[in-house]
């Protein structure tokens, strides 16, 4: 039978939990680096025993965590995360001029073929690469240098790089995402890059269909059909059908559509997840319920997934890394909470069942489908 | 030989326990001994200071001989109780909250 494992990352340590395909029982163990920020922790698809963790704090600064075994034993690799050149200048939130600063590792993509090759998604924005199990790191200062660069804003949060999505069809062609910034693609492997950002508007700036300057908390894609991407923006879920040349709006009938999150079912292309928050300056749930929304149709007709959920006084957040999908059949879906709950559905949402209650806040969650 | 205590959180990464002891070529400096303790323990370079300027970490202190050394000169000579070993050299996390 196969079995999953969650990679959990909180605000005081990394988690993992294991369970068989039934998903019903689970290990735990953790906290792994505890006391330190874990912003991600990520398994490599072409060998599932080696992952690789971001470790940060406002004391000691990134460390990367590498295991070769499963998370059972860890080793710390490369922290020298270094902006290619001179690093120059974007805008700060009163407008000056400021020098891009490393802040820490956001978001860990290992390449679908190579266990040795991972992407890393940094604060203040940029994109560097590993080829040596991340001994190593080098920044594909293109995105930087991108001519937009200097006027990119930092989101609440930080100028972060949250999303990496690398186009199983498209050898080359990488897109990634920065708050608040926008979309940008490659198709040269980082070379070169440019903002897909057609079609989004957000009212917060001046020009609310700028090229760029938008807060986009999160994009996804089915390996299937990489040229549909969906995205939860600051305000607006949203879809593309090719490749991000365009967005249209599929918010629907959300009871909001401010989040973070948005993930697509492993078997169902046009199956998404979102959690609705109130508003930008109130990042809980609405009506103190929380509800995962599930579209069957790529977007607009959106269903409240409730059975198993907290349905009354509940006010956490679900943070835009939070959310993953496993690939058994039935799929299953996987989100944690700033509360430090971890909920699972073994039938891809219909219902819900908590995996631990009480972690540290909750900032990502990845799920590995094992044999 | 020159002892020095790293805070937990550093202890942990580096895995080591209790006091680090370090053999210091040339004049004890803050320099010379995070030199040495980097080389020793590579997995601690940028968490005390920063990779390329070298400058300590805003939340990082360095305390020995009930003084704040912190914001001396990395190159400064350091008390002869720690170049001796009599006195240990600390690395601390800064009153920071969290």
């Amino acid at each position: 039978m196969n079995r999953v494992r969650v990679l959990v990352g909180t605000r005081k340590g990394a988690f993992v939990l294991a369970s068989d395909g039934k998903r019903e029982r689970w290990d735990v163990s953790g906290p792994h680096f505890g006391g330190w920020e874990i912003y991600h922790v990520k398994g490599s698809p072409a060998d599932p025993n080696r992952l690789y963790a971001s470790q940060s704090s406002s004391w000691f600064g990134q460390v990367i965590q590498r295991s070769n075994d499963g998370g059972k034993t860890w080793e710390p690799t490369g922290n020298r995360f270094v902006y290619d050149g001179v690093p120059g200048t974007h805008q700060w939130y009163d407008g000056t001029p400021h020098p891009w600063e490393f802040a820490r590792v956001w978001h860990l993509e290992p390449s679908p073929t190579d266990p040795d090759t991972v992407y890393a998604g940094v604060e203040d924005a940029a994109l560097f690469r590993s080829i040596d199990g991340g001994q190593t790191w080098q920044e594909l200062p293109g995105l930087r240098r991108h001519g937009s660069a200097s006027s990119w804003q930092p989101g609440a949060g930080g100028m972060c790089l949250h999303t990496i999505l690398l186009d199983p069809s498209h050898p080359g062609r990488i897109f990634i995402a920065i708050s608040a910034a926008g979309v940008f693609r490659t198709d040269d492997a980082g070379t070169t890059w440019r903002p897909i950002n057609r079609g989004l508007r957000s009212e917060q700036i001046p020009d609310p269909t700028a090229e760029v300057g938008h807060c986009v908390h999160r994009i996804a894609m089915h390996r299937s059909r990489p040229g549909v991407l969906f995205m939860q923006k600051h305000w607006d879920v949203m879809r593309s059908d090719d490749a991000g040349e365009s967005w249209r709006e599929v918010s629907g009938n959300l009871p909001t559509d401010f989040g973070f999150p948005i993930d697509v079912h492993a078997h169902e292309p046009d199956t998404i997840y979102v959690v609705p928050i109130k508003s930008d300056s109130e990042h809980y749930l609405p009506e103190g319920k929380l509800r995962v929304y599930r579209s069957r149709t790529g977007g607009h007709e959106w269903e409240a997934l409730t059975k198993g959920l907290p349905q009354r006084d509940c006010y956490v957040n679900v943070l835009r890394d939070a959310m993953a999908v496993d690939s058994l059949d039935p799929c299953g879906v996987y989100f944690g909470t700033t509360g430090g709950q971890v909920y699972v559905s073994a039938d891809a949402g219909d219902s819900w069942a908590p995996i631990v209650r009480d972690l540290p806040s909750v900032v990502s969650v990845e799920v590995q489908t094992l044999p | 030989m020159i002892r020095v205590v790293l805070p937990a959180h550093l202890r942990t990464l580096a895995r080591v326990d209790g006091e680090v002891k370090l053999d210091v070529e040339g004049q004890a400096t803050q320099r010379a001994i995070l030199d040495a303790l980097e080389t020793r323990y590579p997995m601690l370079r940028g968490t005390i200071r920063d990779h390329v300027t070298q400058q300590r970490r805003a939340f990082v202190r360095v305390f020995a001989c009930g003084q704040d050394l912190s914001h001396d000169s990395p190159d400064a000579p350091l008390p002869a109780a720690v170049a001796m070993g009599a006195e240990p050299f600390l690395v601390v996390g800064a009153m920071a909250g969290g």
